[in-house]
């Protein structure tokens, strides 16, 4: 009984996360032409395949932070243990000379071990997620740059490497719109996630756990493991983040990465996701990254001063959260 | 429906407000000049230079950089926004040049001339580099502390990092012109605080803390260089010969209290607008010197107020 209690306040927050969901599309749809009408340089496919680029990795690990918030925790580590993948990455490939498969494992690896961390110090130390992943935000920064010696770490001799995030697969079907592979993966991510979410017991879980873990407890569920396990497979989406960020910068910067976890949290809110938990879709994250993304090329091509886009920014993520809560307040 | 009608009418009013900035000035010459950061005094300095020449020669420019100098892929973003624009020409100071190769041949097909400045970018891209010459620059920094401290003893260095162009060539031209010229002075330790002023201020305590027989410190940047200030003033140290890099409120302050023996400054007004004049030169399709030097300078108290050295130091 209780199990299908559980079951229905997921569905219940799904159908409010798709409410949001089209709210945040028609937000979006509504800037790209808004930017398009203010200045025509800003709907050209170079430009475009910008904003998809600058959305690649925000979006990979705003996805693997959904998971995580609506289990109703929250990671603050995923910047920088996206740089630490990144640099564990290069110090396989670049340092030791392995081959480029081995450099993907090492960072996916790398993260999903890291969530596990994470994940137990939350489930089993019971330290609020907000302080453990603090804490390991600190670590993993810490680590990246005593690992490197504080210099970056080039991919020079990794051939192909560039080419994760940069080259285009969808090029060599539709030349006039090279979508770049980060974007690919980005999406293939989301749909990977989404399916997961919605067709797995890790996903039923995932919800379970942020509507009412003392429900999914008392059921005789192991919680712990669980969330464990949520934590090590969003760990593992932000190495995938790593990979596509080194790819990007053909090098592992260490010292990149605060603050790129509160960007990954904006587009998650932006999206729709409760960060009370049990509520949240993979599609809503995806459009508040791509959200953020035309936000920020189209206030520069603008050429809005940077400080007025900061503010803008801030005052765009206020908006979409507080109408996100008049439509719940609304009956109906 | 009426949440929904808020928001997009409140999208709908920015979308309309950033027109008025982005419709104007069609067929002015456009440039925008990605730089390292737009916060610090330094690049406020380097704008205000670039726009005195924009103002001279009639041509827009905009001025942008990341909040921090850690963010390589931020100023990538921002490098791909001002393409879009098909801009007349570009100012860049890489963060990082590997890493933004690819856009600056995109730019180069584009047939758009890169003006690199500040930094220098490792590709033969950019016509032409508007910079300080570091190095000597630095080299000057180590003479006058050899100077100050009576030609022996031992001097340690507070840099900004270890892998900019810039914390190099500043690292490399104090340390290798003492080597060369100064024999009698150790540099006893080289340490990074990432021009941020509370580590660079840690770092200095521990410095005096290791060695107390420490006779000099260098700072490279104005946040080691405060940091440098910072630490010794906690510490109340005396008789620490201090030299610091570039200015800023916090150091000309130090100076005059005499806390702070000098400092080299250069001409960042001169850099933003030597970027901007040979980007208008480099559109035009006239030829341009393949480095400019944009000049230094060393000061003190004695020659803080002089009209000459004023011009260049911001507060």
């Amino acid at each position: 009984m209780t199990a299908s209690k559980t079951d229905s306040s997921a569905r219940n927050g799904r159908r409010g996360a798709t409410q949001q969901k089209l709210l945040a599309f028609a937000s979006l749809i509504v800037l790209v032409i808004g930017f398009s009408v203010a200045n025509s340089n800003f709907m050209q496919v170079s430009n475009l395949l910008a904003i998809l680029q600058a959305a690649s990795v925000n979006g990979v690990l705003a996805i693997g932070v959904t998971l995580i918030i609506i289990t109703g925790g929250i990671d603050l580590s995923i910047g920088t243990l996206m740089t630490f993948c990144a640099v564990m990455t290069g110090v396989v490939l670049t340092w030791l000379g392995a081959p480029l498969i081995v450099g993907v494992v090492t960072a996916i690896g790398t993260g999903a071990l890291s969530g596990l961390i994470s994940g137990s110090l939350v489930a089993k130390m019971k330290i609020p997620p907000f302080i453990a992943t603090l804490g390991m935000m600190l670590i993993l920064k810490g680590l990246s740059l005593i690992v490197t010696g504080t210099r970056p770490i080039y991919f020079n001799d990794t051939p192909g490497f560039d080419q994760i995030s940069r080259g285009s697969l969808v090029g060599w079907v539709v030349p006039a719109f090279p979508v770049p592979n980060g974007v690919l993966i980005l999406f293939v991510i989301a749909g990977l996630v989404s399916w997961v979410l919605s067709r797995t017991v890790l996903g039923r879980y995932t919800f379970a756990l942020g509507s009412n873990e003392e429900a999914v407890r008392l059921s005789g569920v192991n919680a712990d493991a669980w969330k464990m396990a949520i934590y090590a497979v969003a760990g593992a989406i932000v190495g995938v983040g790593g990979l596509l960020i080194a790819s990007r910068l053909n090098s592992a910067q260490p010292a990149l990465g605060l603050g790129y976890e509160l960007e990954a949290i904006a587009a998650v809110v932006i999206g729709g996701t409760s960060l009370s938990g049990g509520r949240g879709t993979i599609l809503g994250t995806l459009i508040g990254a791509l959200i953020m993304a035309v936000l920020t090329n189209g206030l520069r091509v603008l050429s809005v001063a940077p400080e007025w886009q900061t503010v803008v920014t801030g005052a765009i993520i206020i908006v979409a959260v507080y109408a996100d809560q008049l439509r719940r307040r609304a009956p109906g | 429906m009426f949440t929904r009608r808020t928001l997009l009418g409140a999208v709908a009013a920015l979308a309309t407000a950033g027109s008025v900035t982005g419709a104007f000035a069609q067929d002015e010459m456009y440039i925008p000049l990605i730089s390292k950061g737009f916060q610090h005094q330094f690049w406020q300095a380097v704008n205000a230079g670039a726009q005195q020449a924009a103002d001279e020669l009639g041509v827009r420019v905009t001025f942008e950089g990341p909040d921090n100098e850690s963010q390589v892929d931020k100023q990538m973003d921002m490098l791909a926004a001002a393409l879009a624009n098909k801009p007349k020409a570009i100012g860049f100071a890489a963060l990082d040049s590997q890493a933004a190769i690819p856009l600056l041949r995109q730019a180069q097909e584009a047939g758009i001339p890169i003006i690199a400045f500040d930094s220098g970018v490792d590709s033969d891209i950019p016509v032409t580099t508007a910079s300080t010459d570091n190095v000597a620059a630095a080299a000057l920094a180590a003479d006058k502390m050899a100077e100050l401290v009576g030609g022996k003893g031992k001097v340690a260095v507070v840099a900004h990092d270890q892998t900019s162009r810039t914390g190099v060539d500043r690292r490399d031209g104090f340390v290798n012109r003492m080597k060369e010229a100064h024999p009698d002075i150790e540099i006893v330790a080289i340490e990074y605080g990432g021009g941020d002023q509370l580590k660079s201020t840690e770092i200095t305590k521990a410095l005096l803390t290791a060695n107390p027989d420490l006779v000099g410190i260098f700072g490279t940047n104005e946040g080691s260089a405060i940091g440098v200030v910072n630490g010794v003033r906690e510490m109340g140290t005396k008789g620490l010969t201090i030299i610091g890099y570039d200015s800023g409120k916090a150091q000309t302050d130090a100076i005059r209290e005499g806390l702070m023996a000098g400092a080299i400054t250069q001409n960042p007004v001169g850099i933003g607008y030597e970027t901007v004049k040979a980007a208008v030169a480099a559109a035009k399709g006239e030829s341009v010197p393949p480095s400019i030097d944009t000049g230094f300078y060393w000061y003190d108290a004695t020659n803080i107020d002089d009209p000459e050295i004023a011009a260049v130091l911001y507060d």
